[in-house]
């Protein structure tokens, strides 16, 4: 298995500005959230990318791809119908062959310089299948993610095999169907929103366009529910963290997790101390819980 | 085994070691560990019979060490209820008045503070060094029984929380934890509207076929899965004459509101709360919501781990639906009645879950049926309901969610339940819906068209017979264990029945369980009502009346009646007739919550069901509209929130266009209040007016409480009281010192006319019936010789026994109160004095009192000074919560007025059983005894519900013999007779209410316990009034010298709790504040001379609250009273 294509997804109208924005990486260089995206389909050995979008906005994500643009592909997503539509517009780049997936409002980070995606397309390639990249998160984040369940593969730590995804499930029906075993209490495996997946799906996501109502939209859980019964299709725990930076704070929270990461981490954290000691000493009350009055 | 004799010093000699006993070859415990059924299954009764007491001792400190070692549950609580029995029935079987031993004053706190191991252990450490007594048997079954009641609850509420889907609602602490979003659907409104779609949730209730014995009890399920099965059918209902056809009696809505509250509703309750922070919704008890805030709980909408965190129900909304938003919840159950048998609330319970559970996607079918899984997780989230909001329902009630008929029975354990290694069984029972193959549509309309649904009107508490179930089972009595099986049979019976459609013989096999196997379990199951309506069913309609179905857990309530379907549309209509009638006959024997009803049914074959209205005319039902209107109306416009004016200007033009619709007249009736009838309060100024109420005493009494010179603290002695037990040459041990000469004397006596009986029966009893007013000396309690009797068809029994016996029958006094005088004496006239040879003759009652709102300080008192039973851990949440409502209650109400929001009978109070010769003087009745029978010089004085006391010609001979002026009856004291006893009071021996006790403990190094039955010797008690018996026609005289004697008589303050009743069937406890003054103190005048006779104690016995029956009817009292009687 030969893995050199990715696909992000970046069609949603409501989320278009978010690779955009710019950050700091953690060698202190200025970067869009594109940009660092495309170094982690590059450094995991990808050639091509190709970007859905909204229609439009081609030329404001090619001034923010960097120094990797001329391998980008751009495909306008209009009428867009969901996610899984989203990832099915990328049927002509993908063609017949296994490819590496992410969303266009993560960032990444490794602890080390073996990259996060560069992590799954090698555990993708040694057990030539397809691999979604999850992170044991506690319950009270399941509205925001697909879930898998399954079971851990025996003498490893960091794999397992799907049995089943529901995506955002409720705590109760997270309970009784995708408890894992070997995980802490109250957390479940929830997708990075890394995947390498196999050609199988876009015939899946096709199939479940077919069935939709009209201007129903299509998610990608499903698909993948459907894929774990058709092939084998694992469920890999990355080592290092992905950060939402389309979610209240998480653009901050990002830069933070790169800044504490690299080479200004001491600033940073007088940064941090100085900005709470400030708070602590001046007159307001610092902000406890809520108190009914 | 060793060898102990009952003897007690020998016994002081053992020593409580258990780790040193080797309880491992123990008979008894081999039985609780056994695994083979033959073992397991044997009855302790069997065994124990055939011990002596060493024998049994010794089992006892085997099973007793045995608890505190295993790790199994289930063994240590049957363990705990063997050592509960042996207390109860087998070592009491040994003791005589010899055995009288004192209960630890610490093992009683222990036992008031559920601490039941420290209890346990405190006692049987006095019990190895002074020797076993019958009062600390009585003490330690209390607290093995406890112990194992709490074991078992702590259990089953462990199993509820680690069911799969339950539990991470235990770990959301907080509102920004929340993992649960409103489902988008219900977000969407119409472009030009403020309103937000309504979800609206309809569902059955469920009706029992057969729940094999109560088998649907949390532990038996759980004990015993293969006999844990039931029938059950979801069922549609309506009112006969009132509904126009049967519907799903529950609907609940739900809908997104623009206001960021909880607004629950419920439309039956006519309440409605705008709930704004998480802590109120965990105060279940400050409003009529429980209900409704244990759903939204239980639902994970406010997950139960939120308890105490102390956050705004604002921040929760705002993660869970959005900014600014809010949550209108919304229950009506179609004015079933409370009671009715067919688990309204539970299912309720499951409907509310289940609409909230689909609003916020947790179960997979947002509109519709509900899947298998779906249900079940709904199920398992009503049984924590029920836990959380402090009730309790069988594990098959959420019934009505499933649809049509079928089977639920217990589950085994398999290694992936989380009760594996735990518990046989699983929690939750598994559900198979019968086909339409199986149970044709042809049966479910024969069905149909031959049961009668009823609600009989009774209002009962199934909460003691659920615990004597559980006890009996675990305990493998062999009647019971043979009854289980039998309904077990009957239960396969009523599946083969309903399978080839034979209705009949489903009738023939319900009516076969009621009168064979469940009575058998539990006698208290029927009551004369239900006995007497199947009776006339039977007469009626003979061969046509194919059957009674008990429903639920007694009978009483909720009903059927299984007829031939050619006179059932007739028998329908008599039925009605008949049970007004019964109930109209029984009303003031037995508890009546509401008038009889008859429903009409049908079978509910689709279970639960969802439905969305989406357009912007999305209504609630009119009811909710009546209810929530007229506090909007109040508001300027201004105040109103958009979905609020949205709605009036709705209503306002529907008005326009069909302001006549029925729906619409309701509405503006339901708005525009209609003119109070003044009847109420005149009727108790008459009611005063007629019984002789003495204001100014009350006026007096009154301003003394006001005051603080009266109070439940005032009623105590002064601290510096010695109070010490008395010794031997106080009293008179009767079983030691009763001879030929005294029975002989007594003999004559009765030979020569010279006795007459007294029963008190004044009072209503109020802890008997729970405060429902009715009159416990005509409640039927118990059959006797195969027909129910009450507490003065056994009085009149037994004394025509002794009667006849001595070939002079004497006569019989009752003395009679405002509440039961009328009742009474219908009843005895009704009844010819139940053939009753001798005369019988009521003392009605000459002074009356009236209740008053209590003083908060007294309130506090009773609930922080005085000790209180800690219930369990949700129960006392509970307990709190309704606490503060009723200060704020007593506050607003105006602490000390005049009680007067009830029925006139229930503001009114009897004065205490002083009174009681005072009005036997002032109203004539002993002139006109002595009139008629000069000979007669004594009196023997009983209370009610002292059913052992008969005319014992050994007694009163004694009584004559010392010549004392009162001669009172004392038993030795078991844990329950709480109250006061026979004390030395400053070196006097005399009689010391409980109320008086300076101390607490001081009660518990009393020996004996005051039965109140008095031997009275007539010209010394009237001496003792001055009076002599010809003064007894001097009203004048007999006034004042009873005046002047009653002001020497101490005034208790106590808080009694009173039912008030409205709805349907609803009930609220009220504490209020009366006043007494007490017979026993008569035993504290220095001019009476008095003898204590300390009498066997099922001579003195009292029942006091129902929950006593059972084990007073094995116990052997029963058969001892039986044994008193002389039947017609």
């Amino acid at each position: 298995m030969n893995i050199k294509k990715a696909v992000i997804t970046a069609g949603s109208p409501s989320q278009k500005s978010l690779p955009l924005q710019s950050l700091i990486d953690r060698d202190g260089n200025d970067k869009t959230a594109l940009q660092l995206i495309v170094d982690e389909t590059v450094n995991a050995g990808v050639e091509e990318v190709c970007v859905v979008i909204c229609p439009g906005e081609q030329s404001n994500y090619l001034k923010a791809a960097g120094e990797h643009a001329s391998r980008l592909t751009f495909v306008e997503q209009d009428n867009p119908r969901g996610y899984g539509d989203a990832l099915l517009r990328a049927r002509k780049f993908i063609g017949n062959e296994t490819f590496l997936h992410l969303v266009s409002d993560h960032v990444y980070l490794s602890p080390s310089q073996h990259g996060y995606a560069q992590q799954l397309v090698e555990v993708a390639m040694a057990e030539s299948c397809a691999v979604s990249a999850v992170q044991p998160t506690r319950e009270n984040l399941l509205p925001y993610f697909g879930t898998i369940g399954g079971r851990r593969i025996a003498n490893r730590s960091d794999l397992y095999e799907i049995k089943n995804v529901v995506e955002k499930p409720t705590p109760t029906q997270a309970e009784q169907e995708l408890i894992v075993a070997g995980l802490r209490v109250s957390h479940y495996l929830c997708f990075s929103g890394m995947h390498v997946l196999t050609p199988t799906v876009i015939e899946l996501l096709e199939a479940l366009l077919a069935e939709a109502k009209p201007n129903e939209s299509i998610s990608l859980s499903p698909a993948l529910e459907t894929l774990a019964r058709r092939e084998r299709y694992l469920a890999a725990q990355v080592k290092g963290t992905r950060h939402n930076i389309g979610v209240k704070y998480g653009l901050l929270k990002a830069q933070l997790a790169l800044a504490l990461a690299g080479k200004d981490r001491d600033e940073i954290m007088v940064e941090l101390l100085n900005l709470v000691a400030e708070r602590h000493v001046s007159d307001t009350p610092f902000p406890s819980t809520e108190v009914e009055a | 085994m060793g060898s102990v004799p009952p003897n007690k010093q020998e016994t002081t000699l053992r020593q409580v070691k258990p780790q040193s006993i080797n309880y491992r070859d123990d008979q008894l415990v081999d039985i609780v560990q056994s695994e083979d059924d033959a073992v397991r299954n044997q009855s302790l009764d069997q065994i124990c019979d055939e011990l002596d007491f060493a024998q049994i001792y010794d089992h006892a400190q085997a099973l007793d060490c045995f608890w505190r070692n295993t790790d199994n549950l289930y063994h240590r609580v049957r363990a705990l209820f063997f050592l509960s029995s042996i207390h109860q029935y087998h070592f009491p079987r040994f003791y005589d008045n010899e055995s009288v031993g004192k209960i630890p004053f610490d093992s009683y706190q222990h036992l008031l503070g559920r601490r039941f191991v420290e209890a346990i252990d405190s006692l049987l450490i006095t019990q190895s060094a002074d020797g076993p007594s019958d009062a600390l048997s009585s003490a330690l079954l209390q607290a093995y029984h406890g112990l194992a009641f709490q074991t078992l609850a702590d259990q089953v509420r462990k199993s509820v929380r680690t069911v799969r889907g339950n539990q991470w609602m235990f770990r959301i602490g907080h509102p920004s934890d929340h993992p649960l979003r409103i489902r988008n659907e219900l977000l969407q409104r119409a472009s030009d509207s403020p309103a937000f779609p309504i979800l609206s949730e309809t569902t059955a209730v469920r009706m029992d076929f057969s729940h094999s014995g109560w088998s649907d009890i949390f532990f038996l399920g759980m004990d015993f899965p293969a006999g844990a099965r039931v029938i059950n059918a979801s069922i549609n209902l309506g009112v006969m004459g009132r509904d126009d056809a049967p519907k799903p009696p529950i609907e609940c809505y739900l809908r997104v509101i623009d206001k960021p509250v909880l607004r629950l509703v419920s439309i039956d309750l006519k309440t409605s709360a705008e709930i704004q922070s998480i802590a109120e919704l965990f105060d279940f008890a400050s409003d009529y919501l429980g209900l409704l805030k244990a759903a939204v709980i239980a639902a994970g909408i406010v997950p139960p781990g939120m308890e105490g965190c102390g956050q705004r129900i604002e921040s929760l909304l705002e993660k869970l639906i959005g900014p600014g938003l809010g949550l209108e919840i919304v229950s009506k159950v179609n004015n079933i009645p409370k009671g009715s048998r067919l688990a309204v609330s539970t299912n309720l319970l499951g409907s509310l879950i289940s609409l909230c559970m689909r609003a916020t996607g947790q179960v997979s079918e947002f509109d519709g049926g509900l899947t298998e899984p779906d249900r079940r997780v709904i199920a398992a989230r009503a049984i924590l309901g029920e836990w959380i909001g402090g009730s309790g329902g069988g594990w098959q009630d959420s019934g009505g969610v499933w649809p049509g008929i079928k089977l639920i029975q217990g589950a085994e354990a398999t290694e992936n339940d989380p009760e594996f290694g735990v518990s046989r069984g699983r929690l939750l029972p598994h559900h198979s819906v019968f086909s339409d193959e199986e149970i044709t549509a042809a049966t479910r309309q024969k069905l149909q068209d031959s049961l009668v649904l009823v609600h009989g009107g009774m209002a009962q508490n199934v909460g003691p017979i659920l615990e004597m179930v559980t006890e009996k089972y675990l305990l493998r009595c062999p009647e019971e264990w043979e009854a289980r099986q039998q309904a077990i049979e009957i239960l396969d019976e009523i599946a083969s029945a309903l399978r080839a459609g034979d209705i009949r013989a489903v009738g023939a096999a319900t009516h076969r369980n009621f009168f064979g196997p469940l009575q058998k379990i539990i006698p208290w199951c029927t009551n004369l009502f239900t006995n007497s309506l199947v009776q006339q069913c039977q007469q009626k309609y003979g061969e046509q009346f194919w059957g009674f179905w008990m429903l639920g857990g007694m009978a009483g309530g909720g009903m059927g009646f299984i007829f031939d379907p050619a006179v059932k549309r007739e028998a329908q209509h008599w039925l009605q007739t008949a049970m007004m009638q019964t109930k109209g006959e029984l009303e003031t024997r037995l508890p009546f919550a509401m008038n009889p009803v008859v429903y009409d049914f049908e079978i509910n074959d689709r279970g639960t069901w969802g439905e969305l209205q989406t357009n912007g005319d999305a209504r609630m039902p009119t009811e909710y509209y009546t209810l929530m209107i007229p506090a909007r109306l109040k508001l300027p416009p201004s105040e109103l929130s958009s979905l609020s004016q949205h709605e009036l200007e709705l209503l306002g033009s529907e008005y326009r266009s069909n302001g006549h619709s029925e729906s619409f007249q309701k509405l503006v009736e339901g708005i525009l209040p209609d003119q109070k009838p003044e009847r109420e309060s005149e009727s108790l100024n008459e009611l005063l007016e007629r019984i002789g109420f003495d204001s100014d005493q009350h006026e007096q009494v009154r301003s003394d409480l006001k005051s603080g010179r009266f109070g439940l603290a005032q009623n105590r002695l002064p601290t510096n009281t010695s109070i010490t037990d008395v010794k031997p040459e106080d009293y008179i041990d009767t079983q030691a010192n009763l001879n030929s000469k005294h029975r002989q004397l007594g003999e004559e006596a009765i030979r020569g006319g010279k006795i007459a009986v007294v029963t008190l029966s004044a009072g209503v009893g109020s802890r008997w019936t729970e405060g429902a007013g009715v009159v416990k000396g005509l409640h039927p309690f118990c059959q006797f010789a195969g027909r129910h009797r009450s507490f003065i068809e056994v009085h009149l029994a037994k004394s025509k026994k002794v009667g006849l016996q001595y070939g002079r029958p004497f006569p019989h006094v009752i003395t009679t109160g405002y509440m039961t005088d009328g009742p009474i004496s219908h009843h005895l006239a009704e009844n010819s004095n139940y053939d009753y040879p001798g005369s019988v003759s009521l003392s009605p009652g000459k002074y009356v009192g009236l209740r008053t709102i209590p003083m908060v300080r007294d309130l506090l008192f009773q609930w922080e000074e005085m000790p209180q039973q800690i219930l369990d851990e949700q129960q006392q949440k509970m307990r709190e919560s309704s606490r503060s409502a009723l200060v704020d209650w007593a506050t607003q109400a105006g602490e000390g007025s005049d009680y007067q929001d009830n029925t006139p009978m229930q503001c009114l109070h009897p004065v205490g059983h002083w009174f009681e010769i005072p009005n036997m003087i002032r109203n004539g009745v002993l002139k006109q005894l002595l009139d008629q029978q000069p000979e007669l010089q004594y009196l023997m004085l009983h209370n009610v519900d002292t059913l052992g006391a008969s005319v014992d010609a050994g007694l009163l001979g004694l009584h004559i013999g010392t010549e004392k002026c009162l001669s009172f009856e004392v038993i030795s004291r078991r844990l329950e007779d709480r109250g006061g006893g026979l004390a030395r009071v400053n070196g006097q021996p005399r009689l010391l209410e409980g109320l008086s006790m300076p101390r607490e403990q001081d009660e518990f190094k009393l020996s004996f316990y005051n039965s109140m039955t008095t031997w009275i010797d007539i010209d010394q008690l009237l001496a003792v009034f001055e009076l002599t018996r010809g003064d007894l026609g001097d009203a004048a005289k007999i006034d004042e010298s009873i005046r002047k004697l009653s002001h020497r008589m101490p005034t208790y303050i106590t808080i009694k709790d009173v039912k008030k009743r409205w709805g349907n069937g609803q009930e609220d406890v009220y504490p209020v504040s009366q006043f007494e003054k007490l017979w026993s103190d008569m035993s504290g005048l220095p001019e009476v001379s008095t003898n204590f006779f300390v009498v066997p104690i099922q001579r003195g016995q009292q029942l006091k609250q129902q929950a006593q029956l059972d084990a007073w009817l094995r116990d052997g009292t029963a058969e001892f009273v039986n044994s008193l009687c002389q039947w017609n």
